[in-house]
């Protein structure tokens, strides 16, 4: 049918030859007529043909050959997909004269266009291994070129060649690891086990233990706060590299980005990704980490028989090490009577090794019900438990010895056996008090007929013989009587047994001693009548035994050490979890030593890649000049992409909020005012890289505080992981910045004009403002002239106080809205007027770092007394949970103002305040600081007083920004490198919008 | 990785053998059947056997032991999970998965076997893939089929595998536009003789049927997400969004495919929705035994309790029952031992019970009056946890599809009668 130039029938034919390779018959006579098909048009065909060829190349080498023209024109076909199966039979071929075919079909798809095809060339590589290992270095090469690929499609076959080819060749992953930790969550789900089990073995040679010493990280801050500036990002890593040998320990945040993006997968619905998953936490995470993994394995419990029994054996081994993971789902493995047997014993060794002293009641009642099971060998693995329960928890020893006693009355001989086994272990540890119980035994062996109970109980009988003398002759002479149609075990319990009795209470057992000794030595086992002659030379008196005689009793009644009852699954963890190692027990062919962390970590920055061939994420604000050709066609953007702190992501919210006033920001910035005091924006884009450098890194000081500071004070720290949260906080004040802007603007350019200052950050400020808008021209609802001429007069003379506040620290001036006295709309504007400013303000050269400011109560509201306030993020001494806020009050009026102080707090519940001390007299013109504590109990809520001064009243509030709730936090340099370097690392930076 | 894969059917035949490395002789399962003599049930074969130069995995599925053999180190999940997925997909394909289907089936079988693997690595293992590359069976086809001599392999490429979202086909178009999601929970419980619960958990999935036509993105959300204590989806799932706002978003693979499925904990108290009460007593020395038992409703909601089905083993001593049920059947199987009864619909007014005497084999010893009882029941319309979809929105398409939502309980591992034993009585 074969030869028909009917498709049809050819198919018929084909159909058929497969259906005898499937029921394993052999059908290889047929090899020429079906090769003749290979070229045929009919798919169908063409497939079943295929699978033929791969099934008898390799008996018919020469004949395979016929075949290989019409791949090799395959592979230059124009559709991807025909490329990639023509190389996939090529390759599945096992034909070793056409190795040098493959390998060059191999190269050039590794270099295809399509990602399909790519993968099938990583397919392809182990199958030319494993036919011809001598082309490993090429296929090495090969493997490095497909491991640079970046599509998911690629990543998991390539990782499995690499696997099979060269799974030595760690170094080649280096500089892929973060690629392939970031891929992992879109590749496919069989890809992402392959490459999970690969980087937990390239993460323990390549990071420390994290725990080492106890000083595990904090999760809650780990989070990745910095993340844009890859530029200095470099140099730092490799500081925090060299710093990273020493102690504390650190992590490297590479080791954590392959912890953070595994962490998901634990959701997958794969068994076998979770495992892999659960694994790679089991080996390389953090202590208090690792408890995330165990939900996801008793997820794992509901499936299929097979999946639990894997399972159970992993967690069986993770129980020994962690207890305290499994403790709260100790009843996901109470086991069902349904259950198949292997899977009860597993539970039962799980149940086990989570017994403690606070669930070892339940345990018990749960194992009493087991042993009713009809399960006889569960029966039995439950009272071996129970034993080991027994022992590993001293509390429980008499009340399960009792429970074991009880069951030697069981109808059931199998559990009256395994009871007296597990009894006789028990009693070993404590024999004194349970002489009782050993008289009870020696009634048993009357009726239990198993060897090893038997055994068991003469063993007994024989050590303790001193606790129960009257009986243990009886025992002897009954056993003497039935010696020869015992088990061999029992008859070696019984040698012993005599020997014993003979050496404490030979008057009475002499005699049967002798006899059993007799019995013995004419005994069919040739250990039985060794045994025998041994003994008899040994404790009988004769002329000849010499020294050892005498120690006879020494030997056979030395103090025995208690048995250890110990779980089969105790140090199996050198196997890597998962494994088929593991769950054997025993190497497996291929298997991979898990490495013992490295002493020292290697230098993490062989990890580091050209940042463009990295995560796209990471590439985009790399150099300065790019970022500066962006700004040249896109002013507008131009800072927010520069620093991933919340103030910037508010920063170009507002921007795009409004539009004119952001334009206006970036032409002041180029205009290029020297001013020291002008804004993060302008002063980054004038100053040099390593000034700016400088600056964050002070900057990620503070925010490291920040971060690292309250793993209780999580309000602030979460939003400040997310800046986007962030925004949301400053969006609502957005809304007022329009109308703010504008007449900010207006209402400073006036004054300036007067003040005639140059210099001054409001000037600077306004003048951009309003070119902006002028040239813009958009206006926006513009507030009544009339009150901005008003304030502005107000304003004249303060400018030059103003200007000392440009000397000041932190020059932005902020309203806080409370000036309930103002018109709505001046409201709104001195809103917006904050807004902008807090904004803009984010970091200056401050002492104590860089410190935002933010106005209490404005001078024109003030009636000439200006307050502001900043967080001057220093510890407040008297009450470690208080805030420290910093307080500067101007008097810009001509009068003296006296006694200032704080009157009438209303705080929330739990609030508290403390009071700066009074002050007397604030001459005109002249300004002091003080410093307030504020305990804020880790809120956001404002705390609300009054501000006398010996005229005035005014209501004031002071309420923190998220991230400026902090506590004081010791840490030395190096540390604090480490951390700086990680945050940077950690984060996938924020590009441009 | 995988080298080869047997077929071995409940009687120790094989029947299908699938080579994708070189040849490994079948001998090599004699292994295998050596370990399942050593077993004494069939699920009891222990799921990885070591044999001198290879490793046997196997499941145990619809009767038939699937034993791929492996040559080194493999995550043994890693197979087992895939072996499921091809069971998985043959059912999906032949509707069931027995032997008489695969034989039927063989072409179709290796076809797919050689597309699922390729060189013992997993290649396409999405349903909606494989389809496209090979389109199962139908009665319709397979007449068809013998007519025209036209083939069941699709006639143009696949492209799915090359797409972003690897789980749906291209060019999908459905005249009925629909989508379907089934909540169905299964409780896990085990009560004491006394009525209480000693654990009790709630499993529950989501299936969903959904043929839509072209690209839709679907969002579903729920009243109360909190519920879910452990949750693992599909891979069309987006991660992100469920984390961020506990929202189900998704292009959804085309057909069936099972969206989420997911865990309430013990921690939150489940409502058992029906009791037992028995009462089985043995009298030492006389060969007669008294067996009761009623069923009840309880904490349903309103909702009828159906498809009841109580399975007991009875203890060995026993040799036959003789038993009135008030409705239902019941069937006593003196080989195994089995007790089922069948119940049907729990009538609340009329309680369903099986009362009647048991006779023992002479002289036995008294035996165990507690045996276990295992319970199976549905309820329909009803999420025992109480979650509720709140709602399903689509994007991406211009047409309003169907959307229905249906609810269900069952009973998963529920077993209850196994009397257990106060703390003190252990300590007494």
């Amino acid at each position: 049918m074969l030869d028909s130039n009917k498709d049809s029938l050819k198919l018929e034919a084909m159909k058929r030859i497969v259906a005898m390779i499937a029921r394993g018959k052999n059908a290889s006579d047929l090899f020429p007529a079906v090769v003749k098909n290979v070229a045929c048009k009919n798919i169908e065909v063409k497939k079943l043909v295929y699978v033929y060829l791969v099934r008898y190349a390799e008996e018919q080498q020469d004949l395979a050959l016929l075949s290989i023209s019409t791949f090799q024109r395959g592979l230059k076909d124009p559709n991807q997909l025909i490329r990639a199966s023509a190389l996939r039979v090529l390759s599945s071929i096992r034909v070793t004269i056409i190795v040098p075919i493959m390998m060059l079909a191999i190269k050039e798809a590794a270099s295809d266009m399509s990602p399909y095809v790519r993968k099938t060339a990583a397919h392809a590589i182990p199958k030319l291994y494993s036919l011809d290992p001598e082309q490993k270095d090429q296929l090495i090469e090969v493997i490095e070129k497909l491991l640079a690929d970046k599509t998911t499609l690629v990543a998991g076959s390539v990782v499995m060649a690499f696997e099979e080819v060269c799974p030595e060749r760690i170094d080649l992953i280096h500089k892929n690891y973060r690629k392939l930790c970031n891929l992992l969550i879109d590749v496919e789900e069989w890809g992402q086990v392959v490459i999970i089990n690969m980087l937990t073995r390239y993460a323990r040679t390549q990071f420390l233990n994290p725990n080492v010493n106890e000083s595990l990280l904090e999760e809650s801050g780990e989070k990745a706060f910095y993340g844009s500036d890859d530029e200095e990002g470099k140099e730092e890593k490799a500081e925090a590299a060299a710093l990273a040998k020493r102690k504390p320990y650190v992590m490297d945040p590479d080791h954590r980005l392959l912890l953070r993006n595994t962490k998901p997968l634990l959701q997958s619905r794969n068994a076998a990704v979770v495992m892999a998953v659960a694994q790679l936490y089991f080996h390389l995470a953090p202590k208090a980490e690792v408890g995330v993994i165990a939900k996801a394995l008793v997820r794992l419990m509901r499936s299929h028989s097979e999946v639990q029994y894997v399972v159970l054996q992993n967690v069986a081994t993770m129980t020994i090490k962690r207890r305290g993971m499994f403790e709260p789902y100790l009843k996901s493995f109470y086991i069902r009577s349904t259950d198949p047997t292997q899977i009860k014993i597993l539970k039962l060794e799980v149940l086990t090794n989570l017994a403690n002293e606070t669930n070892i009641s339940t345990i018990l009642r749960e194992f009493q019900t087991y042993i009713k099971s009809m399960d006889k060998d569960f029966v039995a693995a439950t009272i071996q438990a129970i034993g080991r329960c027994a022992t590993n928890i001293g509390e429980v020893r008499d009340t399960c010895l009792n429970g074991l006693v009880q069951l030697l009355s069981n109808r059931d001989e199998l559990v009256v056996a395994e009871s007296v086994v597990v009894i006789k272990k028990l009693l070993q540890m404590q024999p004194e008090q349970h002489s009782d119980i050993i008289k009870h035994m020696a009634k048993l062996t009357d009726n239990i007929q198993v060897p090893m109970a038997r055994a068991s109980i003469l063993w007994l009988i024989g050590e303790y013989c001193e606790h129960v003398p009257k009986i243990a002759p009886d025992v002897l002479r009954k056993m003497a009587k039935t010696f020869t149609n015992e088990e061999d075990i029992v008859k070696l319990q019984i040698i012993n047994l005599a020997a014993k009795l003979y050496l404490t209470n030979s008057k009475q057992t002499k005699l049967l001693t002798q006899y059993v000794l007799n019995l013995a030595k004419y005994d069919q086992n040739y250990d039985i009548r060794d045994r025998a002659r041994f003994i008899r030379q040994l404790i009988v008196p004769t002329d000849k035994s010499g020294a050892l005689s005498k120690y006879a009793k020494k030997l056979f009644l030395a103090l025995k050490p208690a048995p250890v009852l110990e779980s089969p699954f105790k140090d199996r963890d050198h196997f890597q979890l998962g494994s088929l190692s593991h769950l054997l027990n025993a190497k497996a062919g291929g298997y991979q030593e898990l490495p013992d962390w490295p002493e020292t970590a290697p230098d993490p920055s062989v990890r580091n890649v050209e940042v463009k061939d990295s995560v796209p994420e990471w590439t985009k604000c790399s150099s300065r000049e790019k970022r500066k050709e962006k700004k040249v066609e896109k002013p507008f953007y131009s800072d927010s992409e520069e620093e991933s702190g919340p103030t910037e992501s508010a920063d170009s919210e507002s921007d795009s909020a409004s539009g004119s006033g952001s334009g206006s920001e970036s032409e002041e910035s180029g205009s290029g005012s020297e001013s020291e005091e002008s804004r993060e924006e302008s002063e980054s884009e004038q100053e040099d890289k390593e000034d700016e450098e400088d600056k964050r890194k002070k900057k990620k000081k503070t925010d490291r505080g920040k971060v690292k500071a309250p793993a209780v004070e999580t309000t602030s720290g979460k939003i400040e992981e997310s800046s986007g949260a962030e925004e949301k906080n400053r969006a609502q004040k957005v809304k007022g910045r329009r109308s703010g802007s504008e007449s900010e603007s207006e209402e400073e350019e006036e004054s300036e004009s007067e003040s005639s200052r140059s210099e001054s950050e409001s000037e600077s400020e306004s003048e951009s403002d309003t070119d902006a808008k002028k040239k813009k021209k958009a206006p926006v609802t513009k507030p009544p002239p009339k009150q901005a001429k008003k304030e502005s007069k107000k304003e004249k003379k303060e400018m030059s106080l103003l200007d000392l506040d440009d000397f000041e620290p932190t020059p932005s001036p902020q309203v806080t809205p409370v000036n309930n006295f103002l018109s709505s709309s001046l409201v709104t504007d001195l809103e917006g007027l904050s807004l902008t400013d807090t904004v803009m303000a984010p970091t200056t050269i401050a002492p104590s770092g860089s410190v935002k400011t933010y106005e209490l109560l404005h001078r024109i509201t003030g009636e000439g007394l200006g307050v502001e306030y900043c967080f001057s993020r220093q510890p407040f001494s008297p009450d470690a949970h208080m805030v420290a806020v910093q307080i500067m009050f101007t008097n810009n009026t001509n009068a003296e103002t006296k006694n200032l102080h704080v009157e009438d707090p209303k705080l929330q519940s739990g609030m508290r305040i403390k009071e700066f001390p009074e002050i007397e007299l604030l001459p005109p013109g002249e300004m002091v600081t003080v410093v307030m504590g504020i305990d804020f109990c880790d809120s956001t809520q404002a705390a609300n007083f009054q501000l006398c001064t010996h005229i005035r009243k005014f209501f004031v509030s002071i309420q923190p920004p998220v991230g400026e709730l902090m506590m004081p936090v010791f840490m030395t340099e190096n540390e604090f490198k480490k951390e700086q370097g990680e945050k940077k690392k950690l984060n996938p930076s924020y590009s441009i919008v | 990785m995988i080298h080869s894969l047997f077929l071995v059917n409940s009687s120790g035949d094989i029947f299908l053998e699938k080579h994708w490395k070189s040849v490994v002789s079948r001998s090599v399962c004699d292994y295998f059947f050596e370990a399942q003599e050593r077993a004494s049930e069939p699920e009891n074969v222990p799921p990885v056997i070591p044999t001198p130069h290879h490793y046997l995995i196997s499941v145990l599925r619809h009767r038939i032991y699937f034993v791929a053999v492996i040559q080194s180190e493999v995550p043994p999940l890693f197979v087992i999970e895939f072996l499921h997925r091809v069971v998985d997909t043959f059912q999906d394909y032949f509707g069931l998965c027995t032997e008489a289907a695969i034989k039927d089936n063989v072409v179709v079988v290796y076809e797919l076997l050689e597309e699922m693997l390729d060189n013992g690595f997993p290649l396409a293992t999405e349903s909606n893939i494989l389809k496209e590359l090979i389109k199962p069976p139908t009665i319709l086809r397979t007449v068809v089929n013998t007519i025209t001599g036209s083939t069941n392999v699709g006639e143009q490429l696949p492209t799915g595998q090359l797409s972003v979202v690897p789980w749906r086909r291209t060019g999908v178009k459905y005249t009925n536009n629909e989508a379907y999601f089934d909540v169905v929970e299964e409780i896990d419980a085990i009560i004491d003789k006394s009525g209480s619960t000693i654990t009790a958990e709630i499993q529950g999935v989501i299936d969903a049927c959904v043929k839509l036509t072209g690209m839709p993105d679907l969002t579903l959300s729920f009243m109360n997400p909190r519920l879910l204590d452990d949750v693992s989806f599909h891979p069309c799932v987006r991660f992100k969004r469920w984390e961020a706002e506990r929202i189900l978003s998704f292009i959804p693979p085309d057909g069936n495919f099972r969206l989420l499925s997911y865990h309430v904990s013990s921690q939150n108290l489940v409502a058992i929705p029906v009791y037992v009460k028995h009462n089985i007593t043995f009298r030492e020395g006389s060969s007669q035994g008294r067996f009761e038992l009623t069923l009840g409703p309880k904490q349903t909601m309103g909702k009828a309790v159906e498809s009841v089905l109580v399975s007991s083993q009875l203890p060995r001593g026993v040799l036959n029952a003789n038993l009135n049920a008030s409705q239902g059947t019941y069937t006593f199987d003196p080989v195994t031992k089995l007790l089922t009864w069948d119940v049907g619909k729990i009538n609340p007014q009329k309680l369903p019970s099986l009362k009647g005497s048991m006779s023992l084999q002479a002289g036995a010893s008294k035996p165990d009056e507690n045996p276990t009882i295992i319970i199976q029941f549905k309820i329909q319309q009803m999420a025992i946890s109480g979650l509720k979809v709140n709602r399903l929105d689509m994007y991406g398409e211009k047409y309003k599809p169907f959307k229905g939502i249906k609810y269900m309980t069952k009973a998963g591992k529920f077993q209850t009668g196994m009397q257990r034993p106060h703390v003190s009585c252990v300590k007494a």
